[in-house]
């Protein structure tokens, strides 16, 4: 069905997509890596200038930025083994015939839906705080200090945050993975003797797989650009315990005014998203059908 | 899979599986609780359950003070309004690659999806500066575009994935009668597409409500919508919990509901199809 001019037309409706996106990509990342070999500070913009890789160099000898590097690892891998655990054991729970599922979805999806800000405050303030927080009262209850969240255990803390937004997301996709699944299947097993756990392993693991893969590729995407949860609650802190690359970037940027160090910064995090990126895309082509 | 077995065990399991559901949900209820408190016995301690002053002069003064409407209308014009562009730029575009795929379709649709893994922080200077040069800052229509921008690509693949649901013979079946290409969008394809045109319309309008980075970063406070508004809220300013927790409430009420009816279609949206 494609004559020539059915094939214009597409070419036609295709191109404005096209082209935002590409301007949108490439006329930034120009700017970026034009920046990322400058000294442009906006304190002192009048001293600005060629400066070849300094702004590198400093990104590499910076120990803040290893340690960005290594919050940032733990955030993701943190998040993606509660998330993913948590979800299989939940979805498998909640699949099992029990009373009120259409409701108890509703209970369990609501946390997705919670703006990144409002879901970091509520826990910070009503839950993690030292004094006034739920978690204190529980402490206080059985007789021992309250801990110190944001201070004492800052990545933990935001690491928590995050994976009660995103639990929800695994927990559904991996349950709508197991609803899927033919009962036929499991109850042949089961007649055969499989006990639970080889039903598990053998039966409902290799269906979920494709599931579970799709969960870690989308949800390792906005993982790495988490910045709204550390941002109303750490702030990065204290000192740059809690502080993750994106976080990094943003405070050379918005709090040292430093625009070339930033942007050197903005270069480091997509040639790094770009190997990550890699590996997705080959991962999710393979499980999208496009 | 849904299997017999004994009342014993579904009851138990029923209980189980509502422990935690309520657990996870016990954070949106608690706020929701602390919202009705008084500022004094929001922070009691040890936490007052039903003993509680209850009032609803929080929502009052939320809603009274700070701005928050317009908080409120900002948040509504970004999200639906990034939205519908978005949706009129990508629909010819999904309409094209679905229906008239080209050998390079896939690869295209790849690379859109690519751009979704470029980080934030690392075109945020450039966009500040443009922004800045072009008088976007603090605009409203400046967000309308970057969050239409930004979820571009997921707005495309979604309906990329309802339109190839659509038969290709009853594209050909009316091309046979005679339908023109604007007929066959206006009479064949829109009824069918509509359903898949809404849900993704729903879920973005999500995303867009629920961002949190652009609209920190290029609003100050004429066109900061309200995540960007209870983010600047973080430090704790004396006794605010329950003002804090009406605040957030009434800033997730409208998603949550929206979201709760378009469960189904978020685990199809969001796994770009994958997951159905």
């Amino acid at each position: 069905m494609s004559t020539h001019s059915s094939r214009l037309a597409a070419r036609l409706m295709v191109a404005p997509s096209v082209a935002l996106l590409l301007v949108w990509m490439i006329v930034p990342l120009a700017m970026t890596l034009y920046y990322s070999f400058r000294l442009y500070r906006l304190i002192s913009p009048e001293r600005a200038g060629w400066t070849g890789f300094t702004n590198y160099v400093w990104f590499f000898q910076s120990p803040d930025f290893w340690l960005a590097m290594l919050n940032t690892l733990a955030l993701v891998g943190g998040v993606l083994v509660i998330t993913v655990v948590l979800g299989i054991l939940i979805a498998l729970l909640i699949d099992q015939p029990v009373k009120g599922q259409g409701v108890l979805r509703i209970l369990v999806i609501a946390p997705f839906f919670v703006m990144p800000p409002v879901a970091a405050s509520i826990l910070e303030n009503l839950f993690m705080h030292p004094q006034n927080g739920l978690f204190a009262a529980v402490s206080m209850g059985l007789g021992t200090q309250p801990i110190l969240f944001l201070q004492d255990y800052p990545m933990w803390s935001v690491i928590g945050i995050v994976s009660w937004e995103w639990l929800p997301f695994s927990t559904l996709i991996l349950l709508t993975a197991l609803q899927s699944l033919s009962s036929e299947q499991l109850e042949a097993a089961e007649m055969d003797g499989a006990g639970a756990f080889s039903r598990f392993r053998y039966i409902i693991l290799p269906h979920a797989t494709r599931a579970i893969t799709v969960v870690i590729l989308i949800q390792t995407i906005f993982l790495l650009g988490i910045f709204g949860e550390i941002y109303t609650t750490t702030q990065g802190g204290p000192g740059s315990a809690s502080t993750t690359l994106p976080y990094l970037i943003f405070k050379q940027a918005i709090v040292a005014k430093d625009i070339g160090r930033a942007a050197a910064g903005g270069i480091i995090a997509v040639i790094l998203a770009n190997v990550v990126a890699y590996f997705l895309m080959r991962g999710i082509g393979r499980h999208l059908d496009a | 899979m849904a299997r017999a077995q004994s009342p014993r065990r579904t009851a138990l399991m029923t209980l189980a599986a509502w422990s935690v559901a309520l657990i996870i949900f016990f954070p949106v209820l608690w706020m929701i609780l602390t919202s009705f408190k008084t500022e004094t016995s929001a922070v009691a301690m040890p936490p007052e359950f039903l003993s509680a002053d209850w009032t609803l002069d929080n929502y009052v003064e939320v809603w009274a003070r700070s701005d928050y409407p317009r908080f409120f209308w900002n948040s509504v014009v970004i999200s639906v309004g990034s939205t519908l562009l978005g949706l009129v730029i990508a629909v010819p575009a999904a309409w094209a690659m679905a229906f008239v795929p080209g050998n390079k379709t896939k690869d295209l649709l790849m690379w859109m999806l690519s751009t979704k893994m470029m980080p934030a922080v690392a075109v945020m200077i450039p966009l500040y500066l443009l922004f800045l040069k072009l008088g976007l800052i603090d605009t409203k229509i400046g967000l309308v575009i970057a969050l239409m921008l930004m979820n571009l690509p997921i707005i495309i693949w979604m309906l990329y994935t309802y339109f190839k649901e659509i038969p290709a013979e009853i594209l050909e079946a009316a091309r046979m009668d005679g339908a023109g290409l604007w007929n066959e969008i206006v009479h064949v394809l829109t009824p069918m597409a509509i359903p898949g045109i809404a849900s993704t319309m729903l879920l973005n309008v999500i995303l867009a409500w629920n961002e949190a980075f652009w609209t920190i970063i290029l609003t100050t406070t004429k066109a900061a919508p309200l995540s960007a508004f209870i983010a600047s809220l973080s430090a704790p300013q004396g006794l605010f919990y329950a003002k804090l927790s009406a605040a957030s409430a009434m800033a997730i009420m409208p998603i949550l509901i929206l979201g709760w009816f378009s469960q189904k279609q978020l685990v199809r949206g969001l796994t770009f199809g994958a997951v159905k």
